[in-house]
């Protein structure tokens, strides 16, 4: 219990309830649009941007207020069922912030963007308890809590593929359902199988606290290893990782353009979150030991959705299996286990949610001007629409992971991370670097360049509004590129502290050697002059006694 | 003075910046001159650093900058910073100058496009990114201008993206480069393992003091390195994407695809000769070989080519690959003095080729030319100057950096040294026959509607007489003063390039005596003695007259018909790209579509029919069950609502 009394510094003090606002303001809002008339459509739209703006806004201050250390912060605890030992229990560390932000901003965005095409009650009622939702999946360092949550979410998107998509919408939708279900049902008997043997192992009362299972091991080796397969098969197909994916490319293509923004956008981090906040940190010894399968299985996933997305006839569902390619990557460094892979996955999992966000709504505009996805049916788009083109451009720049733009952060340090992990790995990760540019540049190719068919109308460019959308985004992506320091060191104590756990309790002595660092040298300019006093010395013979050791 | 280094970078940026936000009404010529004009002041401020470091002690010739940390992450630090050196200044400067004179040219040559003001948007944007490359502190900075050059590369060439070869071309030459790119990462990601740092001053620290860097790592990341470097500057099997990049307007060929991008391969293994001088013989080895088949294989295709801009890209090519061989034996001087004196000849002669063009109404096949001499004189006399150049005939610069790689491949091997001599040769003869096609002889485009050329024809006699139906008649200019202008500068330094290192003596060595701080004693010095040298020398000048000469007797004399001299084969580079192409479309198609079969029968398949059969089962045993899942949905909200309100009462805030 007391390996983690840092918590009540941070919780200390009676203000404002940070998290329990994020969670529950959603909720408000989506009891508030179904209690207005039906008739008032605008009224609706206001409202829902009005909360989830709200809870936008509560997320930047989150974002401001929060302290560059590994503790979990605005700390909010309060107890549930006290016989069961479920806790109302949650926090924000490095590693949850951004996904916490992200979700803050992007519902809001979503919601401003994108008008449902009927029943706009239900729909907004939806998108905000799907935000509520979401955030609680992020906070929730309960297990139970973060049970509840983690099904809360399915409902919602449920509704939205199924009533506001397009084509085969039901299929798509009840196959998303049952899929990630099955997967659920599992965490469930998992998640309650190792609260009561962690209370019967350890002699405690019955928890399902995060921080007292994790700090305090206590279930054998075998038990934890087989738990944790419980775990990682639910997020294993929320992620989704290959081989259970095919919900994935369903829901994306029929889902209507804010589902699919914010199913990439948020939803498909539940599961990564999931692996990195539950897998690691519950099981440190089981995610060592199974990590050469996740890396093979992110390292297949890279490569599998990157050839399959190639050959994809229809631009959403080329985007979607994009994505599988994307979360493959944000897999591998996870179980990389090492500070940058895990860093690199966490920076992977926001870049992802903000340039495939970014892209189903570049998708979703021509679609809704050209009616079609079909990739053979679209050509020079650009010609006519030379501001989407370019909006297109920079966003898919991202995604292919183009140093300068947000992608390439997170790509490079998971690459970096898993080489060190495992070098063979990420050698042919790192091929998915080029499939990548081959499968969006020839999409951007067939769609954007070429002769439009002239029998079609002219497209219309973005409208100021699409345009003022979209702003942001393309902000983000540039900004995150070129600065990405400040996120990278609010991320980083978090991810240093699970991975001095995961090392902690693996297995001793089968982790890597730690890389060698170079004695700070002070300048190129130091090395040229040493060099030249040393020429007379001839060669270089290694002078040991040189330079700045440490 | 040499804290301006940083602004040198920061002009180009500006001037994208300030285009792609009111480039549009600016409009034209505006926006292309705000664009030369910060360009150009990158280049003053590029003189005036070097004059800077110049007046410093040959070992204090280095200048540091850190501007911010942009990547750091557990061990890994990644400084955007600058490295003023005089490797980076010298490349600085020639790219900053040559980038002048071509956005000036294109001024006019891109007069009337409709996207005027975004062609120099990418421009400046190229040329920033130009020089993050070579002026990062730290291979990721030179990463980052490495893969944003190839970026721009994309967008220029495919600029005229209507047409579908143009959209091709661009997209093989990103994706191409990029298969390079995947060597220079895992280069990276071998030295950041080994020495946890990937700056340039660590990386050298950790070798030259304190061996972290075993030969076996070394090697391996030599040849990775290569891979890189193979691929930004084209080198066999990754050439294939600059033939096609041709596609771009021209000023675009000579700034990128000619003078300075896909020089980065060179600068980029002459920065780390450190690294190289530790690995293992067979890698650097493996470096000049590439290099002399490439120089070898594309010089013979250039032979046969009939697009003026064709034979330049093989040339190209070529010279490049005579970049690399001096690289691989070593002799980095040599290399970076071929590297300058190229980037004037070759960016003189594509903007001559533009020129031609330009007067011919965008003809670019060399059969329609002829007699053009006498209507474009200026570009004619300067575009002879660059043929002496790079034909390697004295006293013309590409002769002196030329007779320096010959060298480096006498040093290596004999038989090197003949084949790469005998690549000299064919530079010689297929940049005569250009001259000869264009600028002499029968006007072709005198003959009035001369109907299309069939690739597959190869008599241009055939071809041009008979069919008198008028269509155009193409009464070649000479081009505008903005045009010719640049022709003439850039002939004037093709001509005198030379001087920056003359071997006749070491103080008339500039360029070696300049860089040699920055080679760390690894520039290998060839042994061969002052006689033999001047006997190489007169060799080489006996082959370029041969050269020439030959391609008198065919192409003035017509002692031979040029038919025999350009066989199909050679046309068509040896067919390796033919061959690629069906590769791709064929078995490499048939992978990538079964994959995708794969996953929608088999995966989701499986998938489908488990829950089929699951449904199967439900519909069997419906008693309890309604067997729909829009129930159960519901039924799980109305069970989350009652959690909910359960947790809301529960709680006290």
């Amino acid at each position: 219990m007391g390996s983690f009394a840092f918590l009540s510094l941070a919780a200390s003090g009676p203000s404002f309830p940070t998290i329990p606002a994020l969670v529950i303001l959603p909720i408000i809002g989506a009891l508030t649009v179904a209690l207005t008339p039906s008739a008032r459509v605008g009224l609706h739209k206001l409202l829902a941007t009005l909360f989830s703006g709200i809870v936008g806004a509560i997320s930047v201050w989150v974002l401001a207020a929060f302290e560059s250390n590994s503790d979990f912060q605005f700390v909010s605890e309060r107890t549930w069922v006290e016989s069961l030992g479920i806790q109302w229990f949650a926090g924000i560390d490095g590693i949850s912030l951004f996904l916490v932000v992200l979700t803050g901003l992007l519902f809001p965005l979503t919601i401003v963007a994108i008008n449902p095409s009927h029943d706009h009650k239900a729909y907004y009622v939806w998108l905000l308890l799907l935000q509520s939702g979401c955030m609680g999946v992020f906070v929730a360092l309960d297990l139970f809590m973060f049970f509840v949550f983690f099904e809360i979410v399915l409902i919602p998107m449920y509704f939205l593929i199924g009533k506001w998509g397009h084509g085969n919408a039901k299929y798509a939708a009840t196959k998303f359902f049952l899929y990630t279900m099955l997967g659920s049902a599992i965490m469930l008997v998992s998640i309650i199988a190792l609260a009561s043997l962690h209370s019967r192992d350890s002699g405690n009362d019955l928890t399902f606290n995060l921080l007292e299972i994790a700090e305090n091991p206590a279930i054998s080796t075998t038990t934890g290893r087989i738990l944790f397969l419980g775990f990682a098969l639910a997020f294993a197909v929320k992620v989704p990782l290959f081989p259970v994916h095919t919900w994935l490319p369903d829901a994306h293509t029929e889902a209507p353009t804010a589902g699919s923004v914010i199913l990439a956008g948020v939803m498909l981090k539940l599961g990564t979150y999931g692996f990195i906040r539950f897998g690691l940190y519950l099981f440190p010894e089981a995610s060592h030991f199974f990590a050469p399968l996740f890396l093979t299985l992110g390292v297949l996933g890279i490569l599998y959705g990157a050839v399959v997305a190639t050959m994809q006839s229809d631009l959403k569902r080329l985007v979607a299996y994009s994505s599988i390619a994307h979360l493959g990557f944000i897999i591998l460094g996870t179980f990389a286990l090492n500070t940058q892979g895990i860093q690199g996955a966490t920076v992977q999992m926001i870049n992802h949610g903000i340039s495939t966000g970014a892209l189903f709504l570049l998708v979703g505009i021509i679609y809704e001007r050209k009616h079609t996805r079909e990739i053979a049916n679209l050509g020079g788009i650009q010609k006519s629409a030379p501001i989407l083109a370019g909006a297109f451009t920079i966003v898919m720049l991202s995604s292919i992971g183009l140093p300068g733009l947000n992608g390439f952060v997170g790509e490079f340090l998971i690459l970096l991370g898993a080489f060190t992990a495992n070098r063979w790995w990420a050698v042919v990760a790192a091929v998915g670097v080029i499939l990548a540019a081959l499968y969006l540049l020839w999409a951007y190719q067939r769609v954007f360049h070429g002769q439009a068919d002239p029998s079609d109308e002219e497209i219309k460019d973005l409208t100021h509004w699409e345009r003022l959308i979209l702003v942001p985004l393309i902000v983000a992506i540039v900004y995150l590129g070129i600065y990405p320091k400040p996120m990278l060191n609010r991320i980083e104590p978090a991810v240093d502290r699970l991975v001095a756990h995961v090392e902690e309790h693996a297995e001793e002595g089968r982790f890597r050697e730690p890389t060698p660092t170079v004695g700070v040298r002070s300048s190129f300019a130091d090395l040229v002059e040493n060099f030249e006093h040393h020429e007379d010395h001839h060669g270089h013979d290694s002078h040991h006694d040189e330079g700045g050791h440490e | 003075m040499q804290e301006l280094v940083c602004f040198i970078p920061l002009f180009p940026l500006l001037g994208f910046l300030l285009l792609a936000l009111v480039g549009k009404r600016l409009g034209e010529p505006a926006s292309g001159w705000l664009a030369t004009m910060m360009v150009g002041a990158s280049f003053i401020t590029a003189v005036i650093v070097f004059f800077g470091l110049r007046s410093e002690d040959s070992s204090k010739r280095i200048y540091e900058l850190e501007l911010f940390e942009w990547i750091p992450s557990g061990e890994l630090s990644v400084s955007m910073g600058f490295l003023g050196d005089p490797l980076s200044i010298t490349m600085v400067l020639f790219i900053t100058g040559v980038s002048t004179l071509i956005h000036m040219y294109a001024i006019s040559y891109m007069h009337g496009d409709p996207n005027f003001s975004k062609f120099f948007v990418y421009l400046n944007l190229f040329v920033f990114s130009m020089l993050i490359l070579v002026l990062g502190d730290n291979l990721l900075m030179t990463f980052l201008g490495w893969e944003g050059v190839g970026a721009c590369s994309y967008f220029l060439i495919s600029f005229w993206f209507d047409d579908a070869a143009n959209a091709s071309a661009g997209k093989k030459a990103f994706v191409t480069n990029r298969v390079g790119d995947w060597g220079f990462m895992v280069a990276m990601f071998f030295i950041f393992f080994k020495v946890g740092s990937l700056k340039y001053s660590d990386i050298f620290a950790s070798i030259i003091e304190e061996n972290l860097i075993s030969q076996v790592t070394a090697t391996v990341i030599v040849v990775m390195l290569f891979i890189g470097a193979a691929g930004k500057s084209a080198q066999f099997p990754l050439y294939l994407w600059l033939p096609d990049a041709m596609a771009g307007p021209t000023p675009v060929s000579a700034l990128i695809h000619a003078a300075t991008m896909v020089t980065s391969g060179v600068y980029l293994l002459t920065r780390m000769n450190p690294v190289l001088a530790e690995a293992s013989e067979w890698s650097t080895n493996l470096i000049w070989i590439v290099g002399l088949i490439t120089a070898l294989y594309a010089a013979a295709a250039a032979v046969a080519q009939n697009d003026i801009k064709k034979v330049l890209a093989y040339s190209t090519v070529s010279q490049l690959g005579f970049m690399f061989v001096a690289v691989g034996s070593g002799l980095y001087v040599a290399a970076i003095f071929h590297m300058i004196t190229h980037a004037f000849f070759k960016a003189l002669l594509f903007l001559g080729a533009g020129s031609v063009i330009h007067g011919m109404h965008h003809e670019q096949d060399m059969r329609r030319y002829g007699g053009l001499a006498k209507a474009m004189p200026i570009t004619a006399a300067t575009f002879i100057l660059g043929w002496l150049a790079i034909a390697g005939v004295p006293p013309f610069s590409g002769f002196w950096s030329k007779d320096e790689v010959l060298l480096a491949a006498w040093n290596e091997n004999k038989i090197a040294w003949v084949l790469l001599l005998f690549a000299a040769v064919l530079t010689a003869f297929y940049m005569s026959r250009l001259v000869f096609m264009t600028f002499f002889g029968k006007p072709k485009w005198a003959e009035a509607g001369s109907p299309q050329i069939e690739d597959e024809d190869q008599s241009h006699e055939a071809s041009t007489e008979g069919h008198a139906n008028e269509h155009e008649v193409i009464e070649p200019k000479e081009s505008p003063w903005l045009m010719t202008l640049p022709l003439v500068a850039l002939s004037l330094l093709a001509v005198i390039a030379g001087v920056l290192n003359l071997p006749f003596s070491h103080d008339t060595k500039f360029l070696e005596t300049w860089l040699e701080p920055i080679l760390f004693g690894n520039e290998v010095h060839v042994s061969a003695s002052g006689s033999t040298k001047w006997i190489l020398a007169m060799v080489a000048i006996a082959g370029a007259t041969f050269g020439i000469g030959f391609a008198v007797y065919v192409y003035r004399l017509n002692r031979i018909t040029p038919e025999t001299m350009e066989p199909k084969i050679l046309r068509d580079a040896w067919g390796f790209d033919q061959w690629v192409s069906k590769f791709m479309d064929g078995p490499g198609k048939k992978l990538f579509t079964s994959i995708t079969w794969f996953d929608k029968n088999i995966i989701d398949g499986a998938v489908n029919s488990t829950g089929r059969l699951t449904e199967q089962i439900g519909t069997k045993m419906r008693v309890l069950q309604t067997g729909l899942v829009r129930t159960y949905a519901l039924g799980m909200v109305l069970g989350s609502i009652v959690v909910v309100i359960y947790f809301i009462t529960r709680m006290n805030f």
